[in-house]
């Protein structure tokens, strides 16, 4: 057991924190979601010419080839740094490694090198108003037709959709096959006259995600990843890329909305209030669990190669803690707490997702009840 | 990086647990509970092992381990809720070896370690309240915290009365007044140290409360179904998996950072301590609502656990002064009031 940083690991910290410090951006534009998207492009760009978009990408496709420590670090940095999101999120932390893994050379060939520049933009297409947690009752339906499938049905949640020139879509091609079976994994085309795209408002009053309504929208052969039949396993792949070495990140989050609850707290007069300094102290307590956990979780990756159900947990401890913390923030801050427009009010009802988003808590219960403890399966 | 046991810790552990899992069969910790005693020929084999100076130097007669070495051992010992005086006499060892003076670790590590001799430790405040010392009246030596630092003192020469709490399974004592000799060293660290070990096992109590309540979920059927299987019964299981393992990534911690990273030791000590001693007791209250009306008979073996965290939990403060520790560390206030001990 040795929780310091090799010397190796430490001399990468410096050379990402270096880098930070020396290119950061600055401060995003605010109010026009457009200019704050075209910034957040041109950051990636920057990130990607100096390499460090693909941080988990192997070097063949253009990546760095970092290890998972070396992500955790890296991602904890950038979170340290404060430095804008990438424009391409999904493309670079779940379509390019899908592609990778799954993908056929030509596949490869055409999406890779756009996903790091940023220059194409990719959303993902799995939940439906009807299924949220049970996703494998999907209802979105591709029918076969000369050298392609025509996709019918309606996806919601999808994050970027007005900005996606792909979007990685699960939709059902075998009706009569049970439902884990009959799915496949696309990529479709957005720039189509059979696809729409609504934005969704949501209770913060901004529209972050939207809907997507197919209408006979075309893909080609070619853009199937992997089987026909086979894009439940492919789903389940992207899905736990999804939830690998974001831990630390979420964990520099957590961080920054406990030392702001922490200075609130001291600004408001309520340092010394007993009940005040308890909840505070259960969130630094399970803060620092959560990022020791994410970090025991690392370790074990690396051994067996595998993210294990255990990483479960994390997603819980984040979704727990950050949503009581912005609670007491709300609670402590007076009228500010509850007022439109405050950062306080934003993110107390922004985080009320949280528990639900990238996988409920009920349904991460059951993964921990079903796979770590060996409990019986409910269905 | 690296946060796991290394093969040679894991080896420890292993050990710990098949020892105790054939030595301190429930039959054998309620036969222990019920004349409230010690087994002294197992403790002398424990001595053999060289646990209780497991993380006491080489040349005060111990093993020279760290302190996560004791640490796993001290978790398999809450896992089987031994009764036996190796907390009382590896915690004394802990802080005499913090803070001792040359004298006193001379004349004490080395029985210690060999298991001649046991150890208590425990706090009385300068207004001369008590915690409950662990391990008093029966051990031969005593550490008393008064609120100034650690004192060290001859369990003969203590005024004090033994407490019957509920946890038949370990003897506790209230102690009148602070006495002793000065220890000259650092008695805060080696309290912080003490706070780890009794995180350790508490976490191994909560494993052990949790292993038996999934066992049993598995198994009861109810409706004609495993328990296990309706949700409001395998989620109060997960949040128990939760628990435990909040409980073990602190304690490994900050038991790693004793030894390696000093400075990070009084925040460490104290996360893990306010932590292990709650979710001990989280654990063993909600693996009794688990086991429903069985759990609450006097026959059923979770008794054990239960009480030993509401009671293990509580020796060097409750884990409402943990946390008013931490929040006075992580720079909210002035700081915390001080305890006799926290």
């Amino acid at each position: 057991m040795d929780l310091s940083l090799t010397e190796s690991e430490a001399a990468f910290r410096d050379e990402v924190r270096t880098w930070l410090q020396e290119n950061h951006p600055g401060p995003s534009p605010e109010g026009d979601d457009q200019a704050e998207f075209e910034f957040r492009r041109s950051w990636q760009r920057k990130m990607h010419e100096a390499g460090w978009a693909g941080i988990s990408w192997p070097q063949e496709y253009g990546g760095k080839g970092a290890t998972l420590i070396e992500q955790a670090i890296f991602n904890e940095e950038l979170a340290r740094e404060s430095v804008p999101a990438p424009a391409n999120v999904l493309g670079l932390v779940m379509g390019g490694p899908v592609v990778i893994a799954q993908g056929t050379d030509d596949q490869k060939e055409r999406w890779l090198e756009p996903i790091l520049s940023g220059d194409e933009i990719w959303c993902q297409g799995f939940s439906e108003p009807e299924s949220g947690s049970d996703l494998a009752s999907l209802k979105a339906r591709a029918v076969k037709s000369n050298g392609g499938w025509k996709v019918t049905g309606q996806k919601v949640w999808t994050t970027y959709a007005h900005e996606a020139k792909w979007c990685m879509l699960l939709a059902r091609t075998d009706q009569d096959a049970p439902k884990h079976k009959g799915i496949t994994y696309f990529i479709l085309d957005m720039e189509q006259p059979g696809v729409e795209v609504r934005p969704l408002r949501q209770i913060t009053g901004e529209a972050e995600f939207n809907e997507i309504f197919m209408e006979e929208a075309e893909v080609p052969d070619e853009n199937v990843i992997g089987d026909v039949g086979g894009g439940w396993q492919v789903a389940i792949t992207t899905l736990m890329f999804e939830r690998a070495g974001l831990g630390a990140a979420a964990v520099m989050g957590l961080r920054r909305t406990l030392n702001d609850l922490i200075a609130l707290v001291t600004e408001r007069g309520l340092e010394d209030d007993p009940l005040v300094r308890q909840r505070v102290a259960e969130f630094q307590i399970g803060i620092e669990a959560m990022r020791l956990g994410a970090l025991r979780t690392l370790t074990a990756t690396m051994k067996t190669g595998i993210p294990g159900p255990e990483g479960s947990l994390g997603k819980w401890q984040w979704a727990k803690y950050n949503q009581a913390m912005t609670e007491m923030a709300s609670e402590v801050a007076g009228p500010d707490g509850v007022k439109v427009g405050t950062e306080t009010t934003y993110r107390f009802l922004r985080s009320r997702a949280n528990s639900i988003e990238g996988g409920t808590t009920e349904v991460l219960q059951n993964i921990i009840a079903e796979r770590v403890l060996g409990l019986p399966r409910l269905r | 990086m690296n946060f796991d046991l290394s093969d040679e810790q894991r080896e420890i552990k292993d050990t710990a647990r098949q020892f105790f899992a054939a030595r301190f069969k429930p039959e054998k910790v309620r036969d222990l509970a019920e004349s409230r005693s010690y087994d002294d020929g197992l403790y002398g084999q424990m001595a053999e092992l060289g646990w209780p100076g497991i993380a006491v130097a080489e040349a005060d007669g111990g093993q020279d381990l760290g302190l996560v070495e004791l640490a796993v051992t001290l978790e398999e010992s809450g896992y089987a809720c031994a009764p036996s005086p190796l907390m009382g006499s590896a915690g004394a060892a802990l802080v005499i070896s913090a803070a001792g003076s040359d004298e006193q670790r001379a004349e004490w590590l080395p029985r210690l370690a060999s298991g001649e001799a046991t150890g208590a430790f425990g706090g009385v405040s300068p207004d001369g309240q008590s915690t409950l010392f662990c391990d008093l009246p029966t051990a031969d030596v005593a550490v008393v915290f008064d609120g100034d630092g650690a004192l060290l003192a001859p369990a003969s020469e203590l005024d004090c009365e033994a407490a019957e709490t509920i946890d038949a399974t370990r003897s506790y004592a209230t102690v009148v007044a602070a006495a002793g000799e000065r220890m000259p060293g650092d008695a805060d660290a080696g309290r912080d140290r003490l706070a780890v070990a009794i995180s350790a096992e508490l976490t191994g109590v909560g494993q052990r409360a949790m292993d038996m309540a999934v066992e049993y979920a598995r198994e009861r059927k109810q409706f004609d179904r495993p328990i296990g299987s309706y949700q409001a019964v395998s989620h109060r299981c997960a949040t128990m998996l939760l628990a435990v393992e909040e409980s073990r990534s602190l304690v490994y911690y900050a038991s790693w950072a004793a030894d390696a990273e000093p400075e990070s030791l009084p925040m460490a000590a104290a996360m893990a301590c306010a932590r292990a001693s709650e979710a001990a007791w989280e654990t063993t209250a909600s693996a009794l609502q688990v086991f429903g009306g069985i759990g609450f008979t006097w026959e059923h073996d979770l008794q054990f656990w239960l009480k030993r965290s509401r009671v293990a939990g509580r020796m060097l403060g409750s884990p409402r002064e943990h946390r008013d520790r931490v929040a006075a560390l992580a720079g909210l206030g002035a700081g915390a009031p001080a305890g006799a001990v926290a």
